[in-house]
C-alpha cells in the first residue's frame, strides 16, 4: 500500500498499540473454538453489529531472500477482514489468513471486547492468555522435535596437519 | 453508532458504478444512485455512493469545511480515501454548493502529460430536474441537453466556458440531489443558461 498519501504519517508506536497488536496477532492465530467458547461463555450478550459486511480476498505476500535481499512477490494469501463495533462506541478489527468468515468476525468482536476497558482483563485471562500458551507449546515442541534432528559437523585433523 | 455503507458492497459499488459511468458518458440525465444508504447528514445519498465507489486510498478526498467531521469519518472510514491538504491537491472532492462557493480553478486541473490527474467535483444541490435553464452539447449529446441545477454560483458560466477553454485540461462536475445525480464532464459546452 502506498503510505505517501495517507493523511496521517506513521502511527507512533504506544503501549498501548503495541499491547492491542500483540492482542491482534493472537486472535489472528487463534482456532475458532477458542474464540466462540470464550465469547458464549462469558459475554454471550455482546450486541456487535458488523460494520463492514465480512469479506475475503488476496495480499500479495512479499519475501526477501535472507531475510536482507532484494524485496520480491512471494506468492497471494487469502485474508478476510471483520470489522465490528460494540453498542457502547468500541470497534473491533480482525485480518485472518483463510477464508473463515465466521472466525474474523469473532476475531473482531474479541478486539473491540479488549479495547473496553471494563472486559480487558477478563479478555486477557479468557481468550488471549490460552492461545498465548498453546502457540508457546507448540512452538516449544517443533523446537524440541527439530532440536532431536541436530547433526554437529566437526573437521578432524586433516593429514596435513599432522605432519 | 456508526453509519453503514453498501451492505453488498462488491455489486452495489458496481451498479453505482454504472450509473456513474452513464451519467458522465450522456451529459445531463438524471440517473437514480445510491437509494439504499443512510450516510450522516447533510451528506447525500448519491454523494454517498458515488464516493465510496470512486474513492479509494489511492485518491486523495477533499471535503468542504460545511461538513462536519461525522462525515469525512465515514468516507474515510469506508472508503479508505486520506484526505487531501488542498483543493488542488484532490482527486475528488465534495462540496455543497448551497453553503460552499465554488471556485472550479481551485481544483486540480492534470497535466499536459496525465490530463487524468484532475479533481472530480461532487457537488451536492437543491434543486436538481430536467427544466432547459442550462443547454449544453458535446460528445455523448445528441443535438442539445438541458438540466436545472440550483445553487449555481453566479459566475459559473464564465468558470465553465474557462474550464472548458482549457480542454484536454479541467474539472468534471458530478451534480447531486439525494438520490440522484447528473454529470457534467469537461468535454461538455454550456450552449446557453438562464443566467
Amino acid at each position: 500500500m502506498n503510505t505517501k498519501g495517507a493523511a496521517t504519517g506513521p502511527l507512533t508506536e504506544t503501549p498501548e498499540i503495541a499491547a492491542r497488536r500483540r492482542a491482534m496477532a493472537l486472535l489472528a492465530r487463534a482456532h475458532g473454538d477458542e474464540l466462540a467458547e470464550p465469547i458464549a461463555k462469558r459475554w454471550p450478550d455482546h450486541d456487535a453489529r458488523d460494520l463492514k459486511p465480512v469479506e475475503s480476498g488476496l495480499v500479495m505476500l512479499r519475501g526477501r531472500i535472507g531475510g536482507d535481499g532484494a524485496p520480491f512477490n512471494l506468492g497471494e494469501a487469502a485474508v478476510t477482514r471483520a470489522v465490528v463495533e460494540l453498542p457502547s462506541g468500541e470497534r473491533g478489527f480482525a485480518h485472518i489468513l483463510g477464508r473463515d468468515a465466521k472466525k474474523a468476525r469473532l476475531a473482531a468482536i474479541v478486539d473491540a471486547l479488549w479495547l473496553r476497558e471494563a472486559s480487558r482483563g477478563d479478555v486477557e485471562m479468557m481468550v488471549l492468555t490460552p492461545i498465548a500458551e498453546r502457540l508457546a507449546a507448540e512452538a516449544a515442541k517443533t523446537r524440541a522435535e527439530t532440536a532431536a534432528t541436530r547433526v554437529d559437523f566437526f573437521t578432524l585433523v586433516r593429514g596435513e596437519d599432522a605432519a | 453508532m456508526s453509519a453503514l455503507a453498501f451492505a453488498d458492497p462488491t455489486f452495489e459499488s458496481q451498479t453505482a458504478f454504472r450509473c456513474i459511468m452513464r451519467a458522465m458518458s450522456a451529459p445531463g440525465t438524471i440517473l437514480a444512485c445510491g437509494e439504499a444508504l443512510a450516510p450522516p447528514p447533510p451528506l447525500a445519498r448519491a454523494a454517498a455512493a458515488a464516493l465510496l465507489t470512486l474513492a479509494d486510498f489511492e485518491t486523495p478526498l477533499w471535503i468542504a469545511p460545511s461538513f462536519p467531521a461525522a462525515v469525512g469519518d465515514y468516507l474515510a472510514f469506508h472508503s479508505g480515501a486520506p484526505r487531501a491538504a488542498a483543493p488542488g491537491k484532490a482527486a475528488f472532492a465534495l462540496l455543497d454548493l448551497s453553503a460552499d462557493g465554488l471556485d472550479l480553478a481551485r481544483f486540480a486541473l492534470g497535466t499536459a502529460e496525465y490530463p487524468d490527474r484532475s479533481t472530480t467535483i461532487v457537488a451536492q444541490v437543491s434543486t436538481l430536474a430536467a427544466d432547459p435553464r442550462l443547454r449544453f452539447s458535446g460528445p455523448g449529446i445528441k443535438g442539445e441537453a438541458t438540466l436545472d441545477v440550483a445553487p449555481l454560483p453566479t459566475n459559473f458560466l464564465a468558470q465553465w466556458a474557462a474550464n472548458r477553454a482549457g480542454f484536454p485540461l479541467g474539472v468534471d462536475l458530478i451534480f447531486i440531489a439525494d438520490a440522484r445525480l447528473a454529470a457534467l464532464p469537461r468535454s461538455t459546452a454550456i450552449v446557453e443558461g438562464a443566467r
